[in-house]
């Protein structure tokens, strides 16, 4: 949190499926260290925005900058230069299923670091002993539980020392009591790492646990409605829908812009 | 239990009375709706439709679709409805269905095509998928550049598994079908050429045919069977679990990583099963030959020998070759253009293998062709 310019920035962005447009005019700054929530309702495109923002499809108008710079105006070899800074989470997990937990953290650092095979292994086993899987080293993914594949897949996403996390709805699929441990997880990462963290989610309690900051999409203008601290949106915002969402479809009409 | 009647009464003023007695439940033989909706239908219009449900037993969803369905005459008939006779349950459901209106556009409805658009739209998609696959041969291509300067992210490990998979596990199949192609031809040749006191020529008609063409083209088929479609349905799956994004975001192509491996594996691995398949074919020749025939073992391993030359041998191996291309490059290129769903997997898999098979079919006729005339 050392400098004042944001980390990461979306400008202008529009997101669409050949013709079908998904969202259009997004504008949003996420500072670093932050924890930051993409939310909105069903199909509103919140993980279409995950995948423009790690690189996996790109957006029809506009562009994200990672510390002032564009991504996808960028060359391929920069792009990826700037993806080995990004750890993400699948909702899903994602392992790699004919690799054991040690091998699908390994991965990464194989690839681009020169440390040797046993030092891999040692950092996995940190890795994994981070997110509570000390010792599973030798499983494979379908040998263990969706809470574990999901925290596996947290260690792989922080193989390289990431700047910045990305998750695709984390708590879905967990029990309540995973689901907390995964949001406990997270901020512990953050104040102890200083990473970035974008989660997509609409699971509220996580919202209002781990937020600083969020954008909300609406699936019915195409366009984000507010931009700001979850918790103040939900008190304050001038946006009916905003606040409808928050509070679980039970705001009164009336904002309460105290 | 007693069986469900309805009976509509309209000696009241102004309201259709509609009686629901009996146990209205699924599967049971309900009265259709039809007395009432043909009223309903009929003019003069009854103001009201009014339901006593005195008698009415056990009900289920029989009895609410019933009643969805009074009340959406009644509604398309401007005719009130007063529910107040019905069970609370039942009302309370009713209300719940007609609660959030039917969103427009949503129904999907039949579109009837005419043969030109659907021959149409076929062909188009024909070229689709011609263009498709060049697309994919491209990128394959460039992925092969990058191993060959030393740049591919891939795991040596991988491409021996898949060695090992495309090859040696393929061994069983592979002899049972080229032994038993070979005996067949044998079997042929032995009934035909007899009959010329041409039975020795046998040896040259099974060990050719096996040589130039069989072999290939059934390890070929095999392989897009048992190989082909086992790329497209794991590759398909991995990218149903996100797999596939997940190397895309560490930076590793999927090209590189995935498919080059496979391909790297069927185009080493084809020639090799095809060569083995050559011999097991010659060796089932030769079994019928020697039992069918009055000749020594030397005798048709000598005809064999003469019978193939280095050119047809190298030609069969060519276009093996060609084939473990191909089988790869359908099983793959289908793999990764997989859908999200575990249907779209069984489809890609499907398609991975009509499609291998036609490939070599028609890459075999070119390749005879071309063999033709250049005399080999």
């Amino acid at each position: 949190m050392a400098d004042a310019d944001p980390h990461i920035v979306a400008k202008d962005l529009t997101m669409a499926y050949g013709d079908f447009l998904i969202q259009q005019n997004l504008n949003f700054e996420i500072q670093r260290g932050e924890v930051f929530i993409i939310m909105g309702g069903s199909g509103c495109g919140k993980s279409t925005l995950l995948k423009i923002m790690i690189g996996l499809k790109s957006p029809k108008v506009g562009d994200i900058y990672y510390d002032g710079k564009a991504y996808w105006a960028s060359p391929e070899p920069e792009q990826t230069q700037m993806k080995r800074k990004f750890g993400t989470l699948f909702q899903s997990g994602a392992l790699w299923s004919s690799m054991t937990l040690a091998e699908n953290i390994g991965l990464a650092l194989k690839q681009y670091t020169d440390l040797s095979d046993a030092e891999i292994l040692e950092v996995a086993s940190y890795k994994l002993s981070l997110v509570g899987l000390a010792g599973f080293e030798d499983f494979y993914p379908s040998e263990i539980s969706g809470g574990m594949a999901k925290r596996a897949g947290l260690a792989r996403g922080m193989a390289m020392d990431p700047d910045i996390l990305f998750f695709d709805e984390p708590s879905a699929g967990l029990d309540p009591i995973s689901a907390k441990l995964l949001d406990d997880l997270i901020l512990e990462l953050r104040d102890s790492l200083g990473t970035t963290v974008v989660v997509v989610t609409h699971e509220l309690e996580s919202i209002f646990a781990i937020g600083d900051n969020c954008v909300f999409l609406d699936p019915v203008t195409k366009t984000q409605l507010a931009t700001g601290n979850p918790k103040a949106l939900r008190d304050h915002s001038p946006n009916y829908e905003v606040r409808n969402f928050l509070l679980r479809g039970t705001a009164p009409k009336e904002a309460n812009v105290a | 239990m007693s069986s469900a009647t309805l009976a509509a009464d309209d000696s009241a003023a102004g309201t259709l009375r509609v009686a629901l007695a009996g146990d209205w439940l699924l599967g049971h033989g309900l009265p259709g709706a039809d007395p009432v909706l043909d009223r309903l239908r009929q003019a003069p219009k009854p103001a009201s439709v009014a339901f006593d449900t005195g008698a009415l037993g056990d009900w289920d969803t029989g009895l609410v679709t019933t009643l969805i369905h009074i009340h959406k005459s009644a509604e398309a008939n401007s005719v009130q409805v007063d529910a107040s006779g019905l069970p609370e349950g039942a009302r309370k459901l009713i209300d719940l269905a007609f609660a959030v209106k039917e969103r427009e556009g949503a129904r999907r409805s039949e579109e009837c095509k005419s043969l030109l658009q659907q021959v149409g739209e076929g062909t188009l998609e024909v070229l689709e998928g011609g263009r498709e696959l060049l697309a994919f041969t491209g990128e394959l291509v460039l992925s092969v550049g990058r191993y060959l300067r030393g740049k591919a992210t891939y795991l040596r490990s991988d491409v021996f598994l898949h060695i090992q998979e495309a090859g040696a596990d393929a061994f069983p199949i592979v002899s049972l079908i080229s032994f038993l192609i070979g005996a067949i031809f044998a079997f042929v040749g032995v009934m035909q050429l007899n009959l010329f006191g041409a039975g020795i020529f046998t040896a040259n008609l099974v060990a050719l045919a096996m040589v130039r063409e069989m072999s290939a083209i059934m390890t070929g088929i095999i392989m897009a069977g048992r190989t082909g479609a086992a790329y497209a349905a794991q590759i398909g799956t991995m990218k149903v679990n996100e797999e596939v994004d997940a190397l895309s975001t560490l930076g590793i192509n999927p090209m590189d990583f995935l498919v080059t491996p496979r391909v790297i594996a069927l185009i080493l691995m084809l020639p090799l099963l095809a060569l083995y398949a050559s011999l097991m074919g010659i060796l089932g020749g030769m079994i019928v030959g020697l039992v069918m025939l009055d000749v020594s073992l030397v005798q048709y391993v000598q005809q064999t020998i003469s019978a193939v030359g280095l050119n047809s041998l190298f030609g069969g191996l060519f276009k093996a070759l060609i084939y473990g291309i191909l089988v790869a490059l359908a099983g793959c290129q289908q793999g990764m253009a997989c859908g999200s769903s575990a249907m779209a997997v069984g489809q890609c898999t499907t398609q991975a293998v009509v499609r291998g098979i036609v490939l070599i079919v028609v890459s075999a006729s070119v390749l005879t062709i071309i063999y033709i005339n250049l005399g080999i």
